[in-house]
């Protein structure tokens, strides 16, 4: 049963995304607040999959992913970016850090769950 | 002399007898090979018409194959169209049900709360997170003085945002009316703010009376247009934002009233006891 990590500061945005990886059979979505919420619940239980937003107040989702690719115990956790932020140099940025892929909002549920299945199959 | 003549006779005419035997043998002979040759034609006539009657089998069974194959192929196609036509129609039924996911969650949220600014909060996330707009305003209609006023914005600050009289410019008529406004140049707020023109301009209406508006300047960078859900997401802010703005509104007055009255009350009380 894969469990997948919803990092985001928005309870609309949680909720819709949830709504949409319920879809995908046997899995489980564990919520995040921000990305010290985030760092939390990584340590209290096995993760296979993050979803993070970047604009999150306390920390947000590029400190997340370049503290998850720093400790080797999370580092091959595939990490998807979902924000507002739909400018290149944005996307360039949080794949370099170690993002494994960027979609911005307003997501595109179809596009959402084929991500996270991509992903889940690596 | 005469016996000799006899036995020479005897011999001729034996010879004669043989010649004819001879003869006779030959015909047989050639006669024998006329039936050989016509038994021959008749196998190969018999053959050859068992050949034609399997030949024709044949064609008909082949006949009848293409024929099927045909019918095959026919309904393979049907069924091939009918597997497109179930395709499109999934993913129809799929975007429908995202559709609908965003319209749940977002009415949802709105009716989540009675804290007038968590519901100014959950419009503003809507508005971001599923419309994709970048720089907008809610505006609520001051009934003393009649103008639209800014409570809450995105993008721009509140004071940024403009107070406009009702009937007053785009934002005004909107109220107005009571009527969405959509403009043809959706990147027209792209280039510089203008508080006056929006380029959508949502009414929050309660049944038809209006409480306020949705004045949106800018989309986000990756959103280049509408979809079918962006104008159901606008009819769902237009009644349910009102509805949950109004109700929270109300429900803050009357805490805060009913605040005012019991310290009032408490203030009564104790007053006796000094």
């Amino acid at each position: 049963m894969p469990n997948i990590l919803v990092v985001e500061d928005s309870p609309t945005m949680r909720q819709l995304i949830s709504f949409a990886i319920k879809r995908i059979p046997n899995s489980h979505v564990i919520e995040a607040t921000d990305g010290v919420d985030a760092l939390k619940k990584l340590s209290s239980g096995k993760v296979d999959l993050i979803l993070a937003d970047i604009n999150m107040p306390v920390m947000d989702g590029l400190k997340l992913v370049s503290l998850v690719r720093g400790n080797p115990a999370y580092k091959s956790i595939p990490v998807i970016i979902v924000t507002t932020e739909g400018a290149e140099e944005d996307r360039k940025r949080a794949l370099s850090i170690g993002a494994n892929a960027y979609l911005p909002k307003p997501i595109q549920t179809q596009e959402l769950i084929r991500l996270v299945n991509t992903y889940l199959a690596h | 002399m005469e016996k000799e003549t006899g036995f020479v006779g005897k011999a001729e005419e034996f010879l004669q007898m043989f010649k004819k035997g001879e003869e006779f043998t030959k015909e047989l002979l050639k006669e024998n090979e006329k039936l050989r040759y016509r038994i021959a034609q008749m196998e190969e006539s018999i053959q050859r018409s068992a050949d034609e009657a399997r030949i024709k089998l044949y064609e008909n069974r082949i006949g009848l194959l293409e024929e099927e194959l045909n019918s095959l192929k026919k309904r393979f196609r049907q069924v091939e169209e009918e597997n497109k036509d179930f395709a499109s129609k999934y993913i129809e039924v799929e975007e429908e049900n995202n559709n609908l996911a965003n319209l749940y969650v977002a009415s949802y949220q709105l009716h989540s709360t009675l804290d007038f600014s968590e519901v100014l909060r959950i419009v503003l996330e809507i508005i971001i997170n599923l419309i994709g707009a970048e720089k907008f305003a809610v505006l609520l209609i001051d009934e003393k003085t009649n103008e639209l006023v800014p409570v809450s914005a995105e993008g721009m600050a509140v004071s940024e945002a403009p107070k406009v009289k009702i009937g007053q410019g785009r934002i005004g008529s909107v109220a107005k009316e009571g009527e969405s406004f959509f403009s043809d140049d959706l990147a027209a707020g792209a280039a510089e703010l203008n508080p006056l023109e929006p380029i959508v301009c949502i009414p929050l209406k309660i049944k038809e009376h209006v409480i306020g508006v949705i004045s949106i300047y800018k989309l986000l960078t990756q959103k280049e247009g509408f979809t079918n859900v962006d104008y159901e997401l606008f009819n769902l802010l237009a009644g349910h934002a009102a509805t949950a703005i109004f109700s929270s509104k109300l429900y803050t007055q009357s805490e805060r009233k009913l605040t005012t009255i019991q310290s009032f009350l408490d203030l009564l009380k104790e007053k006796p006891r000094k």
